[in-house]
């Protein structure tokens, strides 16, 4: 009973942490799926979202607003800026670059990466900055049953249920609004989709603001879990084997995968790590990643690429 | 067909030049389309032909004059502003979405015409649901009309060429254009195929009344179905007329088989 109250706790834990995962992979699922780029400055947004928000907090707060004021005043600041950023990298840089080769797009997103990270540590600072919206103690769950009972974050079940409404509500909006449709019409052909009257420029300032919001949300989050910080950005090299093995174009994909590399390394770190040594947790994802691209490179939901020769 | 009337011009097209760097893709062309005619633009290779069309429809932005549609003259324009107006095209290489199913690519081109806001759409309900419907029933006509009901669930991705061809028309239709733009709508196509498309396009200008201007290749096939025909060659026009008219004019047949000197 012990065996299984401690698989349990792994299992949930991982889960949850994988959830975590998704939130960041969501953002590049997002503008893969609407413009056919892979999106690199996707990390660099969740820092930037991350800093906009507590250092805004700080100063309201600081100021003497009450917190739930200063929470929604924060957020409403970070979302702004998220907007504003989206303006700016539809206006200037991928705007320009209508009709170019997917990795001249992708080129010019890492550019992006690097403005971002030095454009936001020069306004907001570059500290380790503690940001506090969710609980972060725990529950322990049926203890009658299993000695200990199982340790829950509080945080954890906070980000998943806000990946979960996350999901949904981007589901339907892909599926069912006419923006939708338009951003689908615009990843596929760019000319095509100006031809039937969508005008680009607008839908992918839509696109990016999506994912500057899906990157607030991420900073929350993570911000919570590990404090806002520049390391933050290193968590987009998480999301990519997370994007390999759900499929970089479908968002359940991306909640699948998340679930996937979060469960898998929690449990590999604790049932293989005392056998072949420690610090699973580090490449598992990766390499589970590799296996996914050799047997179905389009990852588990990913659309099949079939070239007409 | 229609006898297309005289006085009623939809399309003026005047001295429209276009260059890239040092090459004059177009030279002072001018010409005009009349509502309801279907109008052929033809010429051999690298006459300027698809750049006419590329300036019509606002994906380049001439050099010098002036385009009037519908009575509004205007110097340049984005080519969702052309859609917009009701110009829709097909191009030479098709260009559909294909990842989405050929009903879906045909939707799209109902895009302009989605009244309901954002929310109701989410919800799907109420006036959103009625729009919904009422969109599917006309998409659904196209498809009948393109005898396409086979394979509307299919990823046009994977629809042979002649098939995919059909889609794309029928996402132009169903933008409901006033003035629909075929760029080689036969290229690549076999006798049939052809035969079919032929039908197609008499059939879209009967019902619905559609002017439209194509380029093709297929000599038969114009001087079958095009009430006027334009011929362009290094930029320049040099016929416009009647199918006989161009058929029998000297520079015309000089520029399509070479000048002996």
């Amino acid at each position: 009973m012990i065996a299984f109250g401690q698989f349990l706790e792994v299992l949930i834990g991982g889960l949850m942490s994988g959830v975590l995962y998704s939130l960041v992979a969501l953002g590049f699922v997002l503008i893969f799926k609407a413009s056919g780029v892979f999106n690199y400055a996707q990390g660099a947004m969740v820092l930037l979202a991350g800093l906009a928000l507590v250092r805004a907090l700080d100063l309201l707060v600081a100021n003497g607003f009450p917190l739930w004021v200063a929470v929604v005043l924060g957020i409403g600041f970070a979302a702004v800026i998220m907007a504003a950023t989206a303006w700016l990298i539809e206006r200037f840089v991928v705007g320009p670059l209508v009709n170019q080769d997917a990795l001249t797009l992708f080129m010019s997103t890492i550019g992006v990466t690097f403005v971002i990270e030095g454009v936001a540590e020069m306004i907001f600072g570059s500290d380790v900055y503690p940001l506090q919206l969710f609980p972060t103690d725990a529950w322990f769950l049926f203890e009658g049953l299993f000695p200990g009972g199982i340790l829950v974050n509080k945080l954890d079940v906070w980000g998943a249920l806000i990946a979960g409404i996350l999901v949904a509500g981007l589901a339907l909006f892909f599926q069912r609004t006419k923006t939708g449709r338009a951003l689908r019409a615009v990843a596929d052909d760019h000319l095509a989709a100006h031809s039937v009257g969508i005008p680009i420029s607008w839908i992918w300032f839509v696109v990016w603001l999506a994912a500057g919001l899906v990157a607030l949300v991420a900073a929350t989050v993570w911000g919570t879990k590990l404090g806002v910080q520049f390391s933050i950005t290193f968590l987009a090299l998480k999301a990519l084997p997370v994007l390999i093995i759900g499929g970089l174009t479908s968002i359940p994909g991306a909640i699948v995968g998340g679930l996937i590399v979060g469960a898998g390394e929690k449990i590999a770190e604790v049932y293989l790590g005392p056998s072949i040594g420690g610090g699973i947790e580090y490449w598992f994802a990766y390499v589970l990643a590799l296996a996914v691209l050799l047997v179905r490179p389009q990852g588990l939901f990913g659309e099949r690429i079939i070239e007409r020769i | 067909m229609r006898a297309p009337d005289a006085d009623d011009i939809l399309l003026q097209v005047e001295r429209v030049a276009l260059s890239f760097g040092g090459v004059k893709a177009l030279r002072d062309v001018s010409f005009n389309i009349r509502k309801g005619e279907i109008r052929a633009i033809i010429g051999p290779n690298g006459a300027g032909k698809t750049s006419m069309l590329n300036v019509i429809n606002g994906f380049y932005r001439p050099n010098h004059g002036a385009i009037t549609f519908k009575g509004r003259t205007r110097a340049k324009m984005q080519p969702f502003e052309a859609a917009r107006g009701g110009i829709a095209r097909t191009f030479q290489n098709v260009a559909l979405f294909k990842g989405m199913s050929a009903l879906d690519n045909i939707m799209a081109g109902r895009t302009l015409k989605v009244r309901c806001g954002v929310f109701w759409q989410l919800l799907r309900f109420g006036p959103a649901l009625a729009e919904e419907v009422e969109h599917r029933r006309k998409v659904e006509e196209i498809i009948d009309f393109l005898e396409i009901e086979a394979i509307r669930k299919v990823p046009v991705g994977r629809l042979p060429y002649g098939l995919q061809k059909r889609v794309e028309l029928g996402r132009a239709l169903a933008m409901e254009p006033d003035l629909l733009l075929l760029d080689e709508p036969m290229a690549g196509m076999n006798l049939e195929e052809k035969e079919d498309m032929s039908r197609f396009i008499m059939d879209v200008n009967n019902h619905f009344g559609t002017t439209i201007a194509l380029i093709e290749h297929d000599m038969a096939v114009v001087m079958d179905l095009s009430d006027r025909v334009a011929v362009l060659d290094h930029g320049v026009k040099i016929a416009d007329g009647t199918p006989d008219e161009v058929k029998r004019s000297q520079t015309v047949i000089d520029a399509y088989l070479g000048i002996v000197h």
